[in-house]
């Protein structure tokens, strides 16, 4: 810490944050009305969005020049360190509540619902095993998720991109432009192609294995937990695209570099996830 | 314990470039400055409460007698629900936000939130959120009604949502965001922006319980965001997960939420315990009596908050197991919270006390509090809690623990503050008014709840059996009085802005109070821009075992 405060870059006024927040209540009030059913909702959320993704482009382009322009101090760099860690770990809770839902249903209320005193009287035909659609059988039947088609190539793909991101650093490090740019070319490639496969899997689940968002608890638990990751690794995927974008601008330095490091971060935490999803969802 | 004084070069006008606040009303839409966002959150908090509060009117009025007298049933149980939401993250938590944007920076040592821009999206995220909440009560259908809880399936019934349930959802996400932000940025401010000479075991216990709340923030927020995603998703995606039918389990959602809602519930106290730590010394003219055991407290608090849930759901139908465990749980948090309480007292203990409104507010804070406290470790004991679980008694439980506790503490830190802030004196008369009135009528509205729930009245209907109309009155007149009290405030906060008694208050407002905390070593009021170099020495008159 330094022994004045001169140096913290306070800037004095914002405009983005309230334009972000009026794209973001646009949007989603947008989408409420669109599960309202009302005809208003879609135009509102595509509004919305507009608005949203201008703010994106013209916060980060102010952060970007700010930084370029060497406005952030040391201390500066450390609370953004702080900010990005700190958001991580909430996001590492999101998934943890769908983790922990997967967990219980698994654990409890499935063998509850299968057993004792609630199998004597209400179903007795259920048999309480994973996976399951419920004592209704919700959906009709499905066909459960493999994991060594897709799922375990999307494990390697992904994978490989956190070695291509380390790598892309390395490069940074070394000041070795090449390096730094193709590795992540590489890391953004199988990040979308990741997502592309994931399409394709969700594709198979929805048209030929009569898998859905519907089929009781089991497809409930399959989507929710591989659809907000799969969201997750498209924020990962543009977040590096801009990084990518930067680097090829000939930002960053490696004494300086808090943009790529966060990207990288939330990469490396997209990653962990995802292997957490391929035990617990895919394989067990 | 030397007096000490901070250096800061804020006189001097010209030793920062940047000048005072943009012109006009568009200052406080792009504000960065931590003081205009303090100001933003605590006048939005104080919106707040009048909200909440007139709906509380709405919920007393019709329970003053049986029968239905002025609502329909499903408006008094939008009343009920709404009144919860816009109290909780409307005005207690936004308030608090509002002292910490206002006070962290001043009491630290630094010049301002270390995420400034972040910090005002926070503040615009938390009025997009309330005001996407506000509008399911123009919509068809009406507010949410199921109780702020949202429990499914009650919540997912076309009766009980109407239209608001993906309003509802969205609102909690971006209150979820807005406070997230928050509480990121305090983190961040005091881990980074401290004063070099102040250490951790420095910080006045404003900060400290300010920078534990932060944690459990970050960790339960997204919590709840998940589960209002998966009601969402329930509603009107095809899920499964609160649908027995489908293989998924309704209480799974009361184990979540109250995942998120215990720890929850202490985001509200334990702020509320730091501004009692801060003002009761200053009052007593003592240091704060075991201030490392207040630190270590409030954290032990903070762990245990996340280890507890269950005993919401006492009545569900968990295993025994489970009963016993959250039981025992519960009842350790009596020792932490005890340990405060004895501290508080021990503070006062022989002091060279005087009773000026904010040390008012916060012995009846102590007192009363520990009232709520009570009733909660009676309700710690499962097979009793199967006679109170959702009857006026708990009603009367929390409401102790909010409304003299929480409540009365941001009255206590607005007199407490605001001659810092604004460089007037309230008027401690009013004041004292405003205190006894507030005092005398919260007992009246609340204390009588207990004996209706003791005798069977269950919380959240509009009618009731005959046998409960006296106490049901009585309390209805106690809520009568304790509203009107609270225009006092209203008038006060307004008047002491405008100049007050008149009076010029000095730097220190309070006497000695520049031995216990940085802000009062600075000029009263508080200059726009302030701790351009960090003070180099810190009053430590509040840590009694310093070193």
């Amino acid at each position: 810490m330094s022994t004045t405060n001169a140096a913290y870059y306070i800037p004095h006024k914002a405009t983005w944050p309230v334009i972000g927040t009026l794209g973001l209540v646009t949007m989603l009030a947008g989408f409420a009305n669109f599960l309202n059913g009302s005809s208003i909702g879609s135009t509102l959320m595509v509004i919305g969005l507009l608005i949203f993704i201008a703010m994106l482009v013209g916060w980060f382009t102010l952060q970007a020049h700010e930084s370029e322009t060497g406005m952030y101090s040391h201390e500066v760099g450390i609370s953004y360190r702080m900010g990005m860690m700190w958001f991580i770990f909430s996001e590492i809770v999101f998934f943890a509540v769908f983790f922990g839902t997967l967990w219980y249903t698994r654990n409890l209320s499935v063998p509850w619902l299968g057993s004792g005193a609630t199998k004597e009287i209400l179903h007795s035909a259920y048999e309480a095993t994973w996976p399951t659609n419920g004592p209704a059988a919700l959906g009709g039947k499905f066909e459960p998720m493999g994991a060594w088609g897709l799922p375990f190539l999307n494990t390697l793909i992904l994978l490989t991109s956190g070695v291509s991101c380390t790598w892309a650093h390395h490069g940074l490090l070394a000041k070795n432009r090449d390096q730094l740019i193709k590795g992540l070319i590489a890391t953004v490639a199988l990040g979308f192609l990741f997502v592309t496969f994931q399409a394709f899997e969700y594709h198979e689940a929805y048209t030929e294995m009569g898998l859905t968002l519907g089929s009781g608890v089991y497809g409930s638990t399959f989507f929710m937990l591989t659809g907000f990751h799969g969201f997750h690794v498209c924020v990962g995927a543009i977040i590096l695209s801009v990084v990518l974008f930067r680097s090829w601008k000939g930002h960053f330095k490696p004494e300086n570099h808090f943009a790529f490091e966060a990207a990288a971060w939330y990469w490396h935490f997209v990653d962990v996830v995802w292997l957490g999803l391929f035990v617990f969802v895919y394989l067990m | 314990m030397s007096a000490v004084v901070a250096e800061h070069d804020d006189h001097h006008a010209d030793d920062h470039h940047d000048h005072g606040p943009a012109k006009g009303l568009l200052r406080w839409i792009i504000t960065t400055n931590h003081k205009d966002i303090g100001t933003l959150y605590l006048l939005f908090a104080l919106a707040m409460f009048f909200v909440g509060g007139a709906m509380a009117m709405v919920i007393r009025a019709e329970l003053f007698e049986p029968g239905l007298q002025f609502v329909d049933p499903a408006f008094f149980n939008s009343m009920t629900t709404m009144h919860a939401l816009v109290m909780v993250f409307g005005a207690v938590m936004p308030a608090f936000v509002g002292l910490a944007n206002w006070q962290i920076p001043l009491m630290i040592g630094a010049k301002d939130m270390a995420l400034p821009r972040m910090n005002n999206m926070s503040f615009w995220m938390l009025v997009a959120g309330v005001l996407l909440l506000a509008s399911t009560l123009f919509m068809e259908g009406g507010a949410p009604n199921g109780g702020w809880t949202l429990y499914p399936p009650l919540v997912l019934q076309p009766i009980t949502v109407g239209k608001a349930l993906p309003f509802a959802v969205f609102s909690v996400h971006l209150l979820g965001i807005s406070s997230i932000m928050g509480a990121i940025n305090i983190i961040a401010t005091i881990f980074n922006m401290r004063a070099p000479s102040m250490k951790m075991m420095d910080m006045p216990l404003f900060v400290w319980t300010w920078l534990i709340t932060a944690f459990l923030l970050i960790a339960v927020m997204p919590v709840f965001a998940g589960a209002v995603t998966m009601l969402l998703t329930d509603k009107f995606f095809h899920t499964s997960f609160f649908n027995a039918a489908g293989g998924g389990d309704p209480v799974l959602y009361q184990h979540i939420f109250w995942f998120f809602g215990h720890p929850e519930v202490y985001i509200m106290i334990l702020p509320t315990f730091g501004v009692a730590s801060t003002i009761i010394p200053i009052f007593a003219r003592k240091p704060l009596f075991g201030y490392a055991s207040m630190v270590w407290a409030t954290a032990s608090i903070a762990f245990f908050s996340f280890i507890v849930w269950a005993h919401h759901m006492f009545t569900v139908g968990l295993p025994i197991a489970g009963e016993l465990y959250f039981m025992y749980a519960t009842m350790i948090i009596a020792v932490p919270t005890g340990v405060k309480v004895f501290n508080w007292t021990a503070t006062m203990w022989k002091g060279a006390m005087t009773f000026e409104t904010p040390m008012l507010f916060s012995i009846a804070f102590v007192v009363l509090f520990t009232m709520g406290g009570f009733t909660g470790l009676m309700m710690s004991i499962a097979p009793t809690d199967f006679q109170y679980h959702d009857t006026y008694f708990i009603v009367a439980h929390f409401h102790y623990t909010l409304v003299p506790a929480s409540v009365f503490i941001l009255m206590a830190a607005g007199y407490f503050w605001l001659p810092k802030w604004t460089g007037h004196m309230y008027n401690e008369k009013i004041g004292q008014l405003h205190f006894w009135l507030s005092a005398i009528s919260v007992n009246i509205l609340f204390f009588p709840q207990h004996f209706l729930g003791l005798a069977g009245m269950p919380r959240r209907i509009p009618d009731y059996a005959v046998q409960f109309a006296d106490w049901n009155m009585i309390s209805s007149i106690g809520g009568f009085i304790f509203g009107l009290s609270q225009l006092l405030f209203l008038y006060i906060v307004i008047d002491t802005i405008k100049g007050g008694t008149g009076e010029k208050v000095t730097d220190e407002v309070w006497e000695d109070a520049g031995k216990h905390s940085l802000e009062w070593t600075l000029p009263s009021p508080v200059p726009y821009h302030t701790w351009e170099t960090p003070p180099t020495i810190v009053p430590t008159e509040h840590v009694l075992d310093h070193h």
